[in-house]
């Protein structure tokens, strides 16, 4: 590629500047990543870089901050409140992803197989995913309300449970009940990916298997599984990041109660730093998030490299 | 939901002669493996859709009176909840609101993606390989660690409490997506192509506007299409950096005005959902494919 633009470069009238610059790939891309680029280091980068500031400082809304070393996050280590946001944000997000990962990948089987009007069920399967969370979260809302929740007036009509379920109102429930929100959103997307990571194994596969005798549990754990799999870290990755942040389901449904039994890292961010007005403190457990999500993107990544490798690229 | 793993497993392990592709699959076994479950997930799925719709129409007596009418179902359908949406709330602002951030949002991004995601992967310049990695993580940071340092610098631009601030903050997560979804599809573009045009002494903005381009409408379809569902889904930057009631989007406004004291007005709630939600469900059903293609794409590149 580079003759190309040497050949163009010697014309016959010694080139002008500007005509000099459009044949510079470096200028070139440089102008056009500027736009991009000006966004991003403005409005992604410099406040992740002030975040992290923020984190040191005690900050309030309305005062800039001193620099107060540690301070935060030795305020935090002793916090109950923030270890039970840790607590939860973890089994919020590891009992989460798996649920969504096991029915989610039932679901793209079930809808790899020749069904009729497939293209039908998997445009209304994704309808979960496509809606926004907070008006889907609303609904939800409605749903586990203590006084008319359709599931429970439809198990006590089928006599499993005699009394109202109190859904948002008791710790264990209330997590379980967020739970199951974040899954029902999340299934759509782990599932409609991993179906397009299936339709791209070969049916030979299968049917070269099936001749040698394999039964279909044989066919699925070793065709189907090794096959999915580079497809499979990436999409739990994504489902792993958007989980442990998640903050607009928690905040429609509980906004963190009963007793901060659902908190969230992220909803205990937003609460301490923008209603409680300590952006420092807020700004501290927003940093503290940042370990977990560097670990699933390195997960990622050698997920990413595995791929490579099994494609039996060096690129 | 709960019979059918192991009405499943039985049916596996009974059978003998299932060894086979599916077309090899007695309809009573296909029923019990694949329409039954399926069945339970399209109803869970969608059941809460359904109750939405549902408790949008009803009427007042009806929404709570489960002794008297099956809540399941609707006897004198009512429009009063959304008469009282449309007039009486300003929710017609939000919805107004909701438009103007998205397409603003969506449009900024998708100029400033196709540059981008170009300069990366045709002008190969100097440490672009970097920089597309760079744009790979900047798609994985996600906004509720960003919200606190952003509002304070939306402050000190001065443009907190307008629709300009959102305008400005959803493309930190829209360009990395459509950059990352748009670099995909440049690449799947013939490199000849350009080459070609190259030879023609075609400059490079014409390359990127006369040739690139109009292959790449799918991938500027999807890549917009999502754009648009992510700002309108978009909450956490709405909450923090919108006070004023006029200023509100979609979601924040429902959330935040809808629901005053202790008693909810469901009906309106679910009425404000539902019309909230419609607007994407619509625009998506035009463009599943788009939709799925950018979704998947952005996960298996």
């Amino acid at each position: 590629m580079t003759d190309h633009a040497g050949t163009a470069g010697r014309a016959p009238a010694p080139p002008s500047f500007l005509s000099r610059l459009g044949q510079s790939r470096n200028a070139l891309g440089l102008a056009f990543m500027l736009p991009a680029g000006v966004f991003l280091i403005c409005f992604l980068a410099y406040p992740l870089g002030l975040g992290v500031w923020l984190g040191f400082t005690d900050a309030r809304i309305g005062r800039t901050g001193q620099f107060i070393g540690l301070e935060n996050y030795q305020f935090l280590w002793i916090d109950a409140v923030f270890w039970l946001s840790v607590f939860n944000t973890l089994l919020y997000t590891i009992t989460a992803s798996i649920l969504k990962f096991g029915l989610g990948l039932w679901l793209a089987l079930i809808l790899n197989q020749h069904l009729p009007f497939k293209a039908f069920f998997r445009a209304i399967v994704l309808l979960p995913w496509v809606v926004p969370t907070v008006l889907s979260g609303i609904a939800f809302w409605w749903i586990y309300d203590s006084q008319f929740s359709i599931v429970s007036w439809s198990l006590i009509k089928l006599g499993v449970i005699d009394h109202y379920i109190n859904f948002l109102g008791e710790a264990n429930m209330a997590r379980a009940s967020v739970i199951a929100a974040n899954v029902w959103r999340g299934i759509p997307f782990v599932a409609i990916s991993l179906l397009a990571g299936l339709q791209t194994i070969s049916p030979s596969l299968h049917e070269a298997a099936t001749l040698d005798g394999a039964t279909p549990w044989q066919r699925f754990r070793y065709v189907t599984l090794p096959m999915l799999s580079p497809i499979i870290s990436v999409v739990m990755t994504f489902s792993v990041l958007f989980t442990f942040t998640d903050f607009q389901l928690i905040y429609v449904l509980t906004k963190g109660g009963p007793v901060n039994a659902t908190h969230l890292m992220a909803t205990l961010s937003f609460q301490r730093a923008i209603p409680g007005g300590q952006l420092g403190e807020g700004a501290a457990i927003a940093v503290a998030m940042i370990p977990f999500l560097l670990a699933a993107i390195l997960f990622s990544f050698f997920g990413l490299q595995r791929r490579k490798w099994q494609q039996g690229g060096s690129d | 939901m709960t019979s059918a793993p192991p009405a499943s497993a039985t049916a596996a392990t009974a059978s003998d002669d299932t060894v086979g592709m599916d077309y090899l699959d007695s309809l009573p076994r296909r029923i019990l493996v694949t329409y039954l479950p399926l069945a339970c997930f399209i109803f869970v799925l969608l059941f809460p859709f359904y109750w939405m719709a549902i408790t949008a129409v009803k009427p007042n007596d009806q929404l709570t009176d489960y002794e008297h009418y099956s809540p399941f179902w609707v006897v004198e359908p009512t429009l009063q909840h959304i008469k009282y949406l449309l007039f009486e709330t300003s929710y017609p602002g939000w919805l107004w609101n909701t438009v103007v951030v998205s397409v603003c949002a969506t449009a900024l991004a998708l100029v400033a993606s196709v540059f981008a995601a170009y300069a990366i992967e045709r002008l190969r310049f100097f440490g672009s390989r970097w920089v597309g990695l760079g744009i790979f993580l900047a798609y994985l940071v996600p906004p509720s660690i960003l919200f606190i340092p952003l509002a304070l610098l939306i402050f000190g631009l001065g443009i907190y409490d307008t629709k300009l601030a959102l305008i400005f903050t959803y493309p930190t997560f829209l360009i990395p997506f459509c950059t990352w979804l748009l670099m995909g599809y440049f690449r799947s573009i013939p490199y000849e192509l350009e080459e070609c045009a190259l030879i023609d002494g075609a400059s490079r903005w014409q390359i990127l506007t006369k040739v690139l381009l109009p292959l790449a409408v799918p991938g500027l379809i999807s890549a917009g299409i999502f754009a648009f569902t992510l700002s309108w889904n978009e909450f956490i930057y709405a909450l923090t950096f919108i006070q004023s009631s006029e200023n509100k989007t979609i979601p924040v406004g429902v959330l935040t005005e809808l629901v005053r004291g202790d008693v909810f007005e469901w009906g309106s709630l679910m009425a404000g959902a539902l019309f909230g939600s419609l607007p994407v469900v619509i625009l998506y059903s035009f463009f599943v494919d788009y939709y799925v293609a950018s979704m998947t794409g952005a996960v298996k590149e």
